[in-house]
């Protein structure tokens, strides 16, 4: 457990480090901070402004790292879907501590030196595949470098090696699934007990799916490259959340950037400690969750947090209240016989943020009478206003309506722009 | 008798492609009835094999549904549909919704009823001898 003067402590050293870097030197001068020294409170440390990717892009390559280029021994990125990607820096002690980290957490699910761990996340500038390697390196196991794709080669090798351990993104792993009967392997050839699985969103209904099918039991892996890479948190057997590891401080901020008390959900901010090519300073996360602090019976003392229930660049603000497409989603798909195709349309008439919900009816859905549609209406409008607590006009509309691209519906359409 | 709906948004020139599907099916439409509100209508008709219909219907991305309704004779004289909607009320029927036609070649006024209960219709049927 840490003290609050080993946490400011642990600030304090990673502000030094960014302190390297002119571009950090110049931004928290501006707040007053031009030593470590100057962070005596918690509520110095958060008048750091927060980076953001843009940040990054703008330094871009290697204008942020905290270390000499002969310092750096590997470099991670990411592709951003537009413009340069996000390049990051690990020393060789980095490299280290990231191992220690993602083996910590795979003590912790009882994984051991006895397993064959399949590393089917994409091995290269994206931090899956080489973070989970080294990670299962440190922890003695049998480490199959696989990377993604090559699916019957993949399930082969499964079976063959006896993999007990297999680490991919949910898609891929409900994908393997899916792709088992073809190969011509069934489920009980397989020696699979534990599925790691990151680096996406996914749902409990996805979960249940991929454990059905591969007989394992399937966890959530987070992290990003900015921060580190996979192993930023990871959940353990008891099912209480993403138990996140001590080298990272957490934050969960409101859209204003106030900090939100434990267990409501805002974007997470995160702080690494002892990271030292590329530390992040509260870096947003973009992700939402909600935080709590405790000890688990699997041993953790620390924060947790819940799985990532979206973004915060999906999120609306309507009349004041924070509103998410997830949501809308969740009412709609409570009404039975909804598919999940819905458009949310918002728009200001006059002073007011007015939401219209267009809904896609389906066979299973249509009732001929006029009064059964109204009713049905009524009840989508009801439970769309439980949820976000806010009222909403309902529209029924018929199939395939609604755009799509690349098979990802479009979810908002955002009419308020160049409206005051 | 099924009786086929389809959904249909209250959008310029909704009902005319949906028609025109028909047309392109090459289906005789017998009878026609539209229910709309502000935002979206059911057009209701009544065809030969309207299970095959509902099919080519829903390929072109339609929400259809088949309803089982009743296609009765009006008694051709004064009074004659208000007399044999007395005798449904008398038996409890509710009826949602109900619309004439005439057929050219019968020179027979029909009307399209479908009820709430469909046993208690199913009873009133044979009791009356309604067809
Ligand atoms: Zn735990």
């Amino acid at each position: 457990m840490m003290s609050q003067e080993e946490l400011l402590n642990g600030l304090r050293r990673t502000v030094e480090q960014v302190l390297k870097a002119p571009y950090y030197q110049k931004k928290l001068a501006e707040v007053g901070i031009h030593y470590a020294g100057d962070i005596k409170t918690l509520d110095d440390f958060r008048k750091i402004p927060l980076t953001e990717k843009e940040d990054l892009r703008q330094n871009y390559p290697f204008g942020l790292f905290a270390e000499p280029m002969d310092n750096i021994i590997r470099i991670h990125a990411s592709s951003g879907t537009t413009g340069k990607p996000t390049v990051v820096g690990y020393t060789r002690e980095d490299i280290k501590l990231w191992a220690k980290i993602v083996a910590k957490g795979f003590r912790r699910l009882g994984i051991t030196s006895k397993d064959v761990i399949q590393v089917a996340y994409g091995y290269g500038l994206f931090t899956g595949g080489m973070g989970i390697h080294y990670g299962a390196e440190e922890l003695g196991a049998v480490v199959i470098p696989m990377s993604g794709g090559n699916t019957a080669k993949q399930l082969m090798i499964m079976r063959d090696f006896g993999t007990t351990v297999l680490c991919c993104t949910p898609s891929y792993a409900l994908y393997l699934g899916e792709s088992l009967a073809e190969a011509g392997i069934s489920k009980d050839e397989l020696k699979l007990r534990i599925g790691v699985f990151g680096a996406e969103p996914w749902t409990d209904k996805m979960r249940q799916e991929i454990e059905a099918r591969l007989g394992l039991t399937a966890v959530d892996i987070y992290g990003l490259s900015e921060t580190m890479g996979p192993g930023v948190s990871l959940e353990c057997l008891k099912g209480v959340g993403l138990h996140i590891d001590e080298h990272f401080y957490p934050e969960i901020l409101d859209p204003q950037g106030n900090p939100l008390p434990e267990g409501e959900v805002g974007e997470l901010v995160l702080t690494t400690f002892d990271k030292m090519g590329f530390p992040s300073l509260r870096y947003r996360t973009k992700d939402l969750t909600s935080i709590t602090y405790g000890t688990c019976v699997c041993g953790h003392t620390g924060w947790t947090m819940q799985r990532v229930s979206g973004r915060v660049d999906d999120m609306l603000i309507i009349r004041g209240v924070n509103v998410f497409p997830s949501q809308i989603e969740e009412a709609i798909l409570s009404v039975g016989g909804i598919e999940p195709h819905y458009l949310i349309i918002v728009d200001r008439e006059g002073p007011l943020d007015v939401m219209e919900v267009l809904v896609e009816l389906s066979d299973a859905s249509f009732e001929d009478e006029i009064r059964e549609l109204e009713e049905l209406q009524s009840k989508l409008r009801q439970r769309i206003e439980n949820i976000t607590g806010l009222s909403a006009k309902v529209r029924l509309v018929e199939p395939k309506s609604i755009p799509r691209s690349e098979g990802k519906a479009k979810r908002v359409e955002d009419r308020r722009k160049g409206k005051i | 008798m099924l009786q086929l709906s389809v959904f249909l948004e209250n959008t310029k020139g909704r009902l005319a492609e949906v028609l025109n599907l028909l047309a392109e099916f090459n289906v005789n439409i017998r009878a026609l009835s539209l229910a709309d509100t502000k935002d979206y209508g059911v057009l209701r008709v009544i065809v030969e094999n309207p299970e095959e219909v509902a099919a080519k219907l829903k390929d072109r991305n339609c929400v259809v549904k088949l309803t089982p309704v009743w296609v009765l004779k009006v008694p051709d004289k004064p009074g004659g549909l208000a007399s044999m909607l007395n005798k449904l009320v008398a038996e409890g029927i509710v009826v949602e919704y109900m619309y004439a036609f005439v057929e050219r070649e019968k020179e027979q006024a029909q009307v399209v009823i479908r009820v709430r209960d469909v046993e208690l219709m199913q009873k009133a049927i044979k009791k009356y001898n309604l067809e």
